[in-house]
């Protein structure tokens, strides 16, 4: 009867979310993200002491925060990487728009903290850098404009989506955050190079970017002398490099021992840039090889998820996200080992920073949300190339 | 190769024939098309995307194979390293002309502190207050403890410090190597040497720079790496200097001058064998600049290069010698020698009153002013001028020494004819006992030019004709004669002919006005040997006052030359040069050999 008078039920025709999730979700890199983020709790216990002292709090104030935004950051992780990627994609886009405006009123509202650079905005409890959610949203958006410039007859994606980087490199290397700015150029050159890029415009492009470099070396004070640090041979021990390598070279295989390090207490950033650091002087190589080899986990294998994928929005915004989170681990890293000019670069997860840790959820929850095994239609796909040819 | 045309025309042709859609049959095309670009940009993303994936590894690989690399590499002990070009340490010595070392390097210690580095900055402090008395504690600690990361302690220290230091333990104190600048003899050629003391400074090493003397002026040529060590040879004998020290300094005590100089120098080769100037100081502990009064009353001050002074009557031979180098006089000419002479509202005077001529070897032999002032005028003020400029006198000498140039003569600004007469007896130009030297020098080596210099020389200098060779002979004839019979008896060496001409100046007084009447400058200018000279000695006392007799005496001929003697006798043989004695015939008996 109540059929007939209001109609049947609609049929479900679809899994419950979280069952269908957890089959489909790339479990692998959800892993190796959480056992990433114990390690950064663990090496926050080691690091964060010194400055807690310093600043007159709790030896482990840095360390509860960072568990809170931690967790905070892993529940929108796991959050957004439930969304379809259309919903990513419709959130993404709103959430890029706010954070684009956020840097562009940086210059105006913004703090910097006497570290001479306007990157953050001070809320009181906690400082928010808007740059850090803007990455992703910025890649999304990307992968949007030039999945659309595939389509016949679909808009120039490409031409609209290298004008909008170009601004957005504007505003960071006006703060100036030159890492930032790098990065979200890497990010689109890389959807660019994955969504068909004429090899000859590659080189082009990498020629351009040695040029906007030698440019910023000749200009940007802040800039040249960082490059100078790195290109002496003698690393003055006395910079944060120096001790970045002393550390490193104390901590050997298997590292002086937990809570015996030494560079947390002549580092000003050892929480944050030079985390890499106290882990290789306090656990020794070993430790370092382990978040190496999770970082990579987490990149290759979405990177050969991808490689699967049909859609190319999906296909390019994945590429952009792997891509962005491993490179800020790999500049991060590549700064303390010296094979990189020292750049402010956080390691994702691992250090402590409450806007880094939440727009890192975030960019690995969009992630794995983007890696989530999809029906492709293997079959149709080699039925309809044989009608092709 | 067959082209697919982008419309299926023929297709939409026959749908039109037929009347069914064509649109329908171009969206189904439109379709094919779009799913046929998506699988190959689908193809190529995925060769894309291995790449990518390969780079990604590769690039961890290479982090992970760089941190293995340098945790397996031994650390450094931290020090602060100095961008930029390295401070170059070694600096070439200094040595004599016979190689003995007048200057050169050792190996010291700096000391350092990195606060942060301190276990317990108050046991330092009280520590280093202890063992340097100089610094202070509580100022020590403050440092210790403040936000410093690098603080100097000292910059030299020695080898007990060191291990003083060293004792206390603290992993907050370092020591940095350090080269230091030794001069050996103390304060001996100190005015000549000058001193060193540090320039750009580092943890590792620092520049030691010259701030004084031939340091300064070879300064570029002493750090040059390109020398290779090799030592700066100056003309500067170190025995020689340290008899002439000494004895000058003898002799300024007993004649109560409160400074004096003497220069020593070979007549032909212009080279300076020594130079005193006392009171002098310790170049390895250099006083501080005076920053009030007098800069000539400060042991700095070189009197014999810096020191312009009105000579006094060592300038009569000039105008003697000129005189008989334009044929105006023979040494047998009679000159009149009636005082006062008049001139204007000027008088001049003789010491004594010697008659009414003279011959102009007396008028050298007593040092008649009136008789030279009335040669003088015979010459006149432009052929003087002239003379005196070829001699040197009106420009400062071009001695190896960054002082050189200070010691400029003071020339009258108007060159009238009384300024001439006063001139022709060393009043009314003021210059230096070295430009002295050098004047004597290149009058009576034969009668060419000489400059005055502090490097070893192995030719003599042929400078420019000042006079000729016979009145240059007959010049130094009347200077052995000054000492012989004339004012300048004490001056007689025996065996090594000692000519010279005596000098004795009043002091000008400081704020013009006239002279002192009992502040004099005594100069002795010497030759030795007459007959054959090789050796210009000036020695100048300034202040000074002999009074062993009844009434104070201040002339040169009792001041100046009795140490200017007593100096020829103690430097002649260290020259290497051999009195001559009186051979006595050999008495009766025949020393045969063999």
């Amino acid at each position: 009867m109540t059929e007939m008078v209001y109609g049947t039920v609609p049929v479900v025709s679809v899994d419950p979310i979280i069952p269908r999730w957890w089959r489909t979700v790339d479990k692998w890199t959800l892993t190796c993200v959480f056992v990433l983020f114990g390690i950064g709790l663990l090496l926050g216990l080691a690091s964060s002491p010194p400055l807690a002292s310093k600043n007159g709090l709790e030896p482990f104030h840095y360390v509860m925060r960072q568990g809170f935004f931690g967790g905070l950051a892993l529940a929108t992780m796991l959050v957004v990487s439930m969304m379809s990627p259309q919903l990513v994609r419709r959130l993404a886009v709103i959430g890029f728009v706010c954070a684009f405006v956020a840097v562009a009123l940086l210059p105006i509202f913004g703090t910097d903290f006497g570290k001479g650079a306007t990157r953050w905005y001070s809320l009181g409890f906690a400082s928010l850098q808007p740059s850090e959610f803007l990455k992703p949203g910025f890649v999304v958006v990307t992968a949007w404009l030039l999945a659309a410039s595939q389509d016949i007859g679909g808009p120039p994606g490409k031409t609209y989506s290298f004008v909008l980087t170009v601004m957005i490199c504007a505003m960071l290397a006006l703060q100036p955050d030159f890492g930032q700015a790098c990065l979200v150029l890497f990010a689109w050159g890389v959807m660019y190079f994955v969504g068909g890029a004429p090899m000859l415009l590659l080189i082009g492009i990498a020629g351009l970017v040695v040029m906007a470099g030698s440019f910023a070396y000749s200009n940007s004070e802040h800039f040249a002398r960082r490059i100078d640090g790195f290109l002496s041979p003698d690393v003055d021990p006395t910079t944060q490099l120096g001790y970045a390598s002393t550390a490193i070279r104390e901590g050997g295989l298997f590292g002086v021992g937990v809570g015996e390090g030494q560079v947390k207490w002549s580092l000003p950033d050892a929480h944050t840039d030079f985390i890499i650091a106290v882990a290789a002087e306090e656990y020794g190589l070993i430790c370092v090889l382990a978040i190496l080899a999770l970082y990579t986990t987490i990149v290759v294998r979405s990177l050969m998820r991808l490689m699967k994928e049909r859609d190319p929005f999906i296909r390019l915004a994945g590429t952009g996200l792997a891509c962005a989170f491993g490179v800020q681990a790999m500049i991060n890293m590549g700064v303390a080992v010296r094979l990189l000019p020292a750049k402010g670069m956080t390691l994702p997860f691992v250090s402590y920073g409450g806007s880094s840790l939440i727009a890192g959820g975030i960019a690995v929850g969009m992630l794995l949300a983007f890696t989530r095994t999809r029906p492709q239609g293997e079959m149709e796909d080699v039925l309809m190339r044989r009608i092709g040819r | 190769m067959i082209r697919t045309p982008l419309r299926p025309l023929a297709r939409v042709l026959e749908a039109r024939d037929n009347g069914d859609d064509p649109a329908l049959i171009e969206a189904e095309n439109k379709r094919l098309r779009h799913e046929a670009m998506r699988d190959k940009a689908r193809l190529r993303a995925e060769g894309r995307l291995l790449v990518l994936g390969a780079m990604f590894f590769c690039a961890f690989m290479t982090i992970g194979i760089r941190m293995g690399a340098l945790a397996s590499s031994e650390p450094e002990e931290p020090r602060a390293a100095v961008a930029g070009n390295p401070i170059i340490g070694q600096r070439s010595d200094i040595v004599d002309r016979n190689g003995r070392i007048l200057a050169t390097n050792l190996e010291t210690h700096s000391l350092y502190a990195h606060p942060q580095d301190m276990v317990d900055p108050e046991f330092a402090a009280a520590e280093l207050a202890h063992i340097f008395p100089e610094l202070d504690e509580e100022k020590l600690l403050a440092n210790f403890t403040g936000d410093r990361k690098f603080l100097w302690i000292r910059k030299q220290i020695s080898p007990e410090q060191l291990q003083a230091v060293h004792d206390i333990g603290s992993p907050g104190l370092l020591f940095g190597p350090r080269e230091m600048r030794l001069y050996p003899n103390g304060p001996i050629a100190a005015h000549i040497l000058g001193g060193a003391s540090y320039g750009r400074e580092g943890v590792a090493s620092a520049e030691v720079i010259g701030v004084a003397g031939v340091e300064r002026f070879f300064d570029a040529y002493l750090r040059d790496p390109a020398n290779e060590g090799a030592p700066l040879e100056l003309s500067i004998d170190l025995t020689v200097q340290a008899a002439s020290e000494q004895v000058l300094a003898g002799g300024m005590s007993i004649m109560n001058a409160k400074g004096a100089t003497s220069v020593l120098m070979n007549i032909d080769t212009g080279e300076i064998i020594s130079m005193v100037s006392l009171p002098d100081f310790d170049p390895n502990n250099r006083p501080p600049v005076l920053t009030t009064g007098d800069q000539s009353d400060s042991p700095l001050f070189n009197r014999a290069v810096q020191g312009v002074y009105e000579l006094g009557s060592v300038f009569k031979i000039f105008t003697i010698a000129q005189a008989m180098d334009l044929n105006l006089v023979n040494p047998e000419t009679l000159i009149d020698t009636t005082g006062p002479l008049t001139w204007g509202r000027f008088k001049i005077r003789d010491f004594r009153n010697y008659g009414p001529e003279l011959t102009t070897t007396d008028i050298i032999v007593k040092s008649s002013n009136v008789g030279t002032a009335r040669i003088a005028n015979m010459i006149g003020a432009d052929r003087q001028r002239e003379f005196l400029n070829s001699l040197g006198f009106l420009e400062p000498t071009t001695v190896e020494m960054v002082e050189a140039p200070t010691g400029k003569p003071l020339l009258p600004r108007n060159w009238s004819e009384i300024s001439t007469m006063t001139i022709s007896y060393g009043h009314g130009l003021s210059s230096s006992p070295l430009h002295l030297a050098a004047g004597y020098a290149s009058l009576l080596n034969g009668g060419t030019r000489v400059q005055p210099t502090l490097l070893r020389q192995d030719t003599v200098q042929t400078g420019d004709r000042v006079v000729r060779e016979a009145v240059s002979t007959r010049s130094r004839d009347m200077l052995r004669q000054v000492v012989e019979r004339g004012t300048a008896s004490f001056g007689e060496v025996a065996g090594y002919k000692v000519g010279g001409k005596t000098g004795t100046a009043d002091k000008p007084r400081e704020r013009g006005g006239g002279y002192y009447d009992d502040k004099v400058i005594a100069t002795f200018a010497s030759v030795f040997p007459a007959d054959d000279p090789q050796y210009v000695l000036i020695v100048t006392l300034d202040e000074p006052v002999e009074s062993s007799g009844d009434e104070p005496r201040r002339t040169a001929g009792w001041t100046a030359v009795p140490v200017a003697a007593e100096m020829i006798r103690r430097v002649a043989p260290l020259l290497g040069m051999r009195p001559e004695v009186e051979t006595l015939e050999p008495i009766g008996v025949t020393l045969t050999s063999n």
